[in-house]
């Protein structure tokens, strides 16, 4: 493999990483602080998927499309923790399961009944729809790029506010004794609403921006969550910084991987999940 | 990881009664319906195997796995390709052959998986079903996403499983089979061994006990009956997918023992009737004004099943229980 | 002449979480025929001790010595297999299984064949005779017998506390770490556990963690004090209790506490 062809798989594994971290980020706080598995997560991908899509053309412009739908997602997250997880904190794992796994069946028909079935291109937008040459023949679309930027963005703006902020510091803190932090006057029911929250937006983000590249289609959620819940067993539940490099790491595997040996590309990631497990079944940076 | 859940393994004589009744109903249903409801209750008694397969694992031993189906789609395949394309197999080598190479997958990935403890538990058996899923799916050597064609029941020999009426007692005796084996696991020191695992790993360790070893054992006996189970899904619909072996399948399993209520075999059967009864029942609603609400199936699925984790968390026999100890003492 | 070997030795044990030692080059030898108490205040380090021991947490450094043979970083089930029990502080039984079910549960843990092994898939648990024999002895010994059909989780405290002593007795070892067996334990009751603790000091080696004076100085052959998670103190209870820095760091406070009542 010659080094531009390197660089470009290299930079769309760092893009694909950095995708999956927006997701594992959320999931692995949100288990991590309030000890819920949520296996609808995917299914706020698919929302910020769709919204992305049905407000763009609504509203002409896809960075609007953005900020509206993100709102309109942390809005719909909160109201979903607030009448429903937040009762699910202390339940059996199973019962969470088999509540996520519920909304996801109802998620996915609201879904149908609100905009179809059908598949849907998205646009990507003018401003960003260039390519910047590498060599005479190839180029690396400026778009990917972007999506990079914004998902290191958020994630450097994640670790501000989880080791800088005095709410970052409120999070951990119930992280680690709930009790005790709300002993302590500290709010811990809006401590949960906003990890929820955070994740939820984080999610669905991911699915706005990834949109235009991959296309929108029904139960787009599922394929992601599974990857998802790869690169949060990998890193370790509970950890932000073990959810970056795993997910990091899965996108190199996966990339290289179907590049490199594309018969068996599809296993790669679970024999680095197997491998992981044989190592350290508690992930890599379990706290 | 959580509040155990207290389980119903002895079952009343109410419960008991209820089996045997059902047991007859099924042994009288041949010939008094229909051969097309004879192939939907074939079916169910199929995924009542199944679901009692996933109790061992789940409502005995307390390991939740989102990758049962897995287990259950390989034994399908396995007899998918061992069945040659112009004459049947004989039973007494696919049969062991479907339900080995389950037990065999279940071996390998339980070894990989078992040592997981809680959460990571669910989310790594539900990554490597998805593997094998992806295995099959993405490989056109495999059948990928079309699947494959069975065109021959496996030859038993001296009885013929290509007639449906004899497909359908073999599936019964099957059933039966796996059902009395099951209970008689459930009280031998290994069945106790594995409740102990249920109620409180960490003593047992402490008190000598092999956990790892015995949640493997665990793992891969709940493999193979999966496998059993797949085998007849095979042999019966003469097709197999990669679906058998999806996310679906397996969490459909789950909400199967869950419904009827776990840990004592009987919930499972009850469970995956039940929910294959409503399955049906939501996906026949009719249209009402422009709404068609049987194609909206998944909606009154996903409703359901909230529901019954909000309000009725240990099932059909978990609710059965309550009445009675309401009406014998007057309080739970 | 050989040396005599006590049953059970550790060795600078240390156990380091982060920067804290909770423990911190202890040593301890248990023999046979005595009880070895170990005292100290709350966070000084004893149930890590116990942990160490049994095998719940792996030390960072020392060693363990069981019957001869080096036991650091084994599984806390190769350690009890080799006749090591211990009892818990925070009850730690089988609440929904009746008292006789938890403990012959423990005993089964002496004779289970191999989980793969279709046999033991197809017997009678209950119908197991040398397993019943060691469930029926354990629960004579802990006084139990007439509570056999309770509800473990519906027993009393000081029941599931005599339950929690029965089914570590179940097991049959010879080394005995029980930590704090009196705890929220009534005068009766209290009374009975140490008639218990003293007959079986007859045939075991004993560690004893405990908080209630009365009870230390009536069965312990060996006193440890550890503060801070070292050692103090280590040497006949009457020594123990005349050293003015035992008194000054842990017996003088505690002098005027109410012992081990719920």
């Amino acid at each position: 493999m010659d080094f531009v062809n390197f660089l470009i798989q290299l930079l769309n594994s760092v893009q694909y990483g950095l995708l999956l971290f927006m997701l594992a980020a959320g999931l692995t706080l949100i288990f991590g602080i309030m000890g819920v598995v949520n296996l609808a997560h995917g299914s706020f991908y698919m929302l910020g998927a769709y919204l992305a899509w049905s407000l763009a053309g609504q509203l002409g412009s896809f960075t609007l499309a953005i900020l509206v739908g993100t709102a309109l997602s942390v809005a719909f997250g909160l109201v979903l923790e607030k009448l429903l997880f937040r009762h699910f904190y202390h339940r059996d794992h199973l019962d969470q399961v088999l509540l996520t796994f519920g909304l996801i069946y109802v998620f996915e028909e609201l879904r149908s009944m609100l905009w179809g079935d059908d598949v849907h291109g998205v646009q990507i937008p003018q401003a960003l729809s260039a390519s910047i040459a590498l060599t005479d023949t190839l180029s690396y679309p400026v778009y990917r790029l972007f999506m990079s930027g914004v998902c290191l963005l958020l994630a450097l703006g994640l670790y501000l506010l989880i080791s800088k902020t005095r709410l970052g510091m409120k999070i951990r803190a119930g992280a680690f004794n709930h009790e005790m932090t709300e002993a302590l006057g500290v709010n811990i029911g809006l401590i949960h609403a906003v990890v929820f929250a955070l994740g939820v937006g984080l999610a669905s983000i991911a699915g706005m921006i990834a949109a235009p590249v991959s296309s929108i289609y029904p139960n787009m959620g599922s394929q992601v969550l599974i990857m998802c819940f790869v690169v949060v067993v990998i890193g370790g539940i509970g950890s932000v910084r073990g959810a970056l490099i795993a997910a990091l790491l899965v996108g190199l595997v996966d990339t290289f991987g179907k590049v490199l040996l594309p018969q068996v590309s599809g296993m790669l990631v679970y024999v680095l999940m197997a491998a992981v497990l044989l190592y350290k079944p508690e992930g890599l940076f379990k706290q | 990881m959580s509040a155990p859940q207290i389980h119903i393994e002895t079952l009343p004589r109410s419960i008991q009664l209820v089996l045997l009744l059902g047991l007859i109903a099924l042994a009288a249903f041949p010939f008094v319906g229909s051969d097309f409801y004879m192939g939907m209750v074939n079916r169910m008694m199929i995924l009542a195997i199944f679901a009692m397969s996933l109790d061992l694992l789940q409502g005995v031993t307390g390991l939740v796995s989102l990758g049962h189906a897995a287990y259950f789609g390989i034994a399908g395949y396995a007899l998918a390709f061992a069945t040659p394309a112009n004459e049947a197999i004989s039973l007494y080598a696919g049969l062991p052959l479907a339900v080995g190479a389950s037990a065999l997958a279940a071996l390998v990935i339980g070894f990989l998986v078992v040592r997981t403890q809680g959460i990571y538990f669910i989310m790594v058996t539900m990554a490597f079903a998805q593997m094998v899923f992806y295995v099959f799916f993405d490989n056109k050597a495999l059948g990928g996403s079309d699947g494959l064609f069975l065109n021959f029941r496996p030859d038993a020999i001296v009885f013929d499983l290509e007639n449906k009426r004899v497909f359908y007692f073999f599936t019964l005796g099957c059933l039966v089979a796996v059902y009395l084996f099951l209970r008689r696991v459930l009280w031998s020191p290994f069945g106790r061994a594995l409740a102990g695992i249920r109620v409180n790993e960490h003593r047992m360790r402490a008190l000598g006990f092999g956990t790892f070893s015995h949640k493997l054992a665990a793992f891969t006996l709940a493999g193979a009956l999966a496998g059993l189970a797949g085998f007849l899904w095979a042999a019966q619909t003469g097709f197999v997918n990669p679906e058998l072996m999806g996310f679906h399948m397996s969490a459909h399993a789950i909400m199967m023992v869950i419904l009827g209520g776990m840990g004592n075999f009987a919930g499972a059967i009850l469970g995956a009737f039940s929910f294959e009864m409503l399955l049906h029942v939501f996906k026949d609603l009719p249209t009402v004004g422009e709404f068609n609400m049987g194609k909206h199936w998944q909606m009154w699925m996903g409703l359901f099943i909230v529901a019954l984790i909000v309000l009725a968390p240990r099932g059909i026999l978990g609710l059965i229980q309550k009445a009675l100890s309401h009406k014998e003492t007057g309080h739970d | 002449m050989t040396e005599r070997q006590a049953l059970l030795s550790a060795r600078q044990l240390t156990k380091r979480f982060g920067g804290l030692a909770a423990v911190n080059e202890v040593n301890v030898d248990l023999w046979p025929g005595q009880i070895h108490a170990v005292i100290g205040p709350n966070g000084a380090g004893k149930s890590t001790l116990t942990n160490l021991l049994s095998g719940d947490l792996p030390p960072t450094s020392g060693s363990i010595t069981l019957n001869g043979q080096d036991i650091s970083g084994w599984t806390p089930e190769k350690i009890s297999r080799h006749r090591l029990g211990r009892s818990y502080q925070k009850t730690n039984i089988f609440r929904s299984f009746s008292v006789w079910d938890n403990v012959r549960l423990a005993a089964q843990s002496r004779v289970q064949p191999s989980p793969f092994n279709p046999a033991g898939w197809l017997g009678r648990a209950a119908g197991m005779q040398a397993v019943n024999e060691r469930a029926e002895r354990a629960i004579e010994l802990a006084g139990l017998q007439d509570r056999r059909h309770t509800t473990a989780g519906a027993a009393s405290h000081g029941e599931q506390r005599q339950l929690e002593i029965a089914m570590t007795l179940a097991t049959e070892p010879v080394v005995l770490l029980l930590d704090e067996p009196l705890a929220g334990m009534g005068v009766m009751e209290a009374e009975r556990m140490v008639q218990l603790l003293l007959r079986l000091k007859r045939d075991h080696a004993m560690m004893l963690v405990e908080h209630d004076m009365d009870a230390i100085f009536a069965l312990a052959d060996h006193l440890t004090v550890m503060v801070n998670g070292q050692v103090i103190a280590s040497d006949q209870p009457e020594r123990v209790r005349a050293d003015p820095l035992v008194q000054a760091a842990y017996l003088g406070e505690d002098a005027s506490e109410e012992h081990g009542h719920a």
